[in-house]
């Protein structure tokens, strides 16, 4: 269980050493999206359009958050992980498609998304869900917001972020998966479970 | 009364819950996470409280999922305002959404377009008893969405019985796994029909953590349910550990002889709800929350 600080944009090597159970700090770009975002960026993506960023080397967030618009611009209120197993569908490809390199989220992903991450060297990192203001406090500033017609949740924040974490390595770039190992132990010790509860 | 002062005072409630974590839910973090084993669940655990402290210092918002809005109200039948209240809470939560702010969370599923203000088509939802007197009650009960989506129902036969509903309250807790946010707080309907244990379940998720229901039997099952659930090893965010569950809060209605509806509401640990009293003379009290 190592601690690691990276900054953004992060290479495949560096992405390479992080194992399950690491702890991450990321400082530099994350941007958010959730299903919307992630189904609008594979269609550009096939229609050879351009993304309004180059996500190679960045952090996606899996985040809807609560913005306010100020007279400096905007400013983030609270900005918690959101459940990443909707995202599933979208994420090898979306990976596969622009190279980024930590997926940020909460409750985990399968094995589409892990096999994709051991192919390209990306990880998984899970940040505490409903720490929305601890997340907040790690948000330097948001550089830019696109696709704001999908709403306020669903839409592309680009963020300039400092030490945000922690974040528990949880699929790592060999394919291993802390939440299916979780999951196998439940397995477990579910006939245990039924007898303590007098099925 | 004017209905602007109502409409204020529900935007206070508002404030309050979504900012300022009941005690008791945070006391039942505390307490696990001073049991707690496992060094990455005790992790998630200490950044939970943090948030919470962080977020009432700040008055921001807890968590950025802020919910559908949906409102308890016991309401005397003389209450002045009575049947303007749709509307005071309508304009309280629009309100709201700007003021706290709330994240704009209704789409309309047809349309798939969110109109920015946390309004519209059955939102907010009001659940309503209507009592003689002159009071109102209200209880704001934002619920956010990751927990809302492993809700379950189960029509089961009577003969499958309260073994059934325990094998089917473990079984959609382990298949929930992380999702919901753990350790989360379970309320359960049983009997009724369909809908009926549905409301009874997630009603129960007002009740304070560590209360037991006044029936030695349900207390029982209350208290067995939640010794085994946290036996799985989920653990806080899914991680592994021994905080799965915060509590299980059960309550019961009849049932036909041929049915054994069972309701579960899943509730994530960032439990926010808040009420207040109001009288009829404009009197305010906020009886979830120390308020000065």
């Amino acid at each position: 269980m190592a601690s690691y600080n990276l900054t953004t944009p992060i290479s495949e090597e560096t992405i390479r050493k992080l194992r399950v159970n690491d702890i991450i700090y990321i400082t530099g770009t994350v941007f958010t999206a959730r299903d919307e975002a992630h189904e609008r960026a594979l269609e550009w993506f096939h229609d050879k359009k351009e993304l309004p960023i180059d996500p190679t080397g960045l952090c996606v967030f899996h985040c809807g958050p609560i913005v306010r618009k100020m007279d400096f611009g905007w400013e983030v209120v609270a900005a918690g992980p959101t459940t990443s197993t909707r995202m599933e569908m979208f994420e090898d490809k979306f990976i596969e498609a622009f190279n980024v390199r930590v997926i940020i989220g909460k409750g985990g992903m399968g094995a589409k998304t892990a096999a994709a991450m051991k192919k390209v060297g990306a990880v998984y990192g899970a940040f505490t869900g409903g720490a929305a203001v601890l997340a907040a406090k790690a948000i330097r500033r948001i550089i830019n917001v696109e696709w704001l017609d999908l709403g306020m949740p669903e839409a592309l924040w680009i963020m300039e972020v400092e030490k945000f974490g922690p974040l528990i390595v949880s699929i790592d770039s060999t394919g291993e998966n802390l939440f299916e190992r979780v999951h196998n132990n439940v397995e477990k010790n579910r006939e245990r479970v039924y007898k303590l509860a007098g099925i | 009364m004017e209905a602007s002062f109502l409409e204020d005072t529900v935007v206070t409630l508002l404030r309050l819950a979504v900012t300022d974590l009941p005690q008791d839910v945070s006391d039942g973090i505390k307490r696990a996470f001073n049991k707690e084993g496992n060094k990455t669940a005790k992790s998630q655990l200490k950044a939970i409280l943090d948030n919470i402290e962080l977020a009432r210092k700040q008055a921001t918002p807890i968590c950025q999922d802020t919910g559908i809005q949906i409102f308890y109200i016991t309401v005397g039948s003389k209450f002045p305002l009575l049947d303007q209240i749709p509307i005071i809470l309508t304009r309280a939560v629009q309100k709201a959404t700007k003021e706290i702010p709330l994240r704009p969370n209704t789409v309309n599923p047809i349309l798939h377009k969110n109109p920015g203000d946390n309004a519209g088509l059955h939102i907010p939802w009001i659940n309503w008893k209507v009592v003689e007197g002159t009071n109102l009650e209200i209880t704001a009960f934002p619920k956010g969405g990751g927990s809302e989506n492993v809700c379950q129902l189960e029509m089961l036969t009577p003969g499958q019985g309260l073994k059934g509903m325990k094998k089917f309250v473990i079984d959609s807790v382990i298949a929930a796994g992380a999702k919901p946010c753990p350790p989360t707080i379970l309320g359960i309907g049983i009997g009724g029909g369909a809908d009926i244990c549905m409301k009874i379940a997630k009603e129960q998720l007002l009740r304070p953590i560590g209360q037991r229901h006044p029936n030695p039997n349900i207390a029982k099952i209350e208290k067995e349910l939640f010794s085994a659930i946290n036996q799985t090893g989920i653990g806080p965010m899914g991680l592994g550990g021994d905080t799965t569950i915060l509590d299980v809060h059960i309550d019961v209605a009849m049932r036909h002889p041929a049915s054994f509806p069972v309701g579960l509401a899943v509730q994530c640990w960032a439990a926010r709800r808040a009420t207040v009293v109001v009288t009829a003379d404009g009197n305010v009290q906020f009886t979830s929350h120390k308020v000065e």
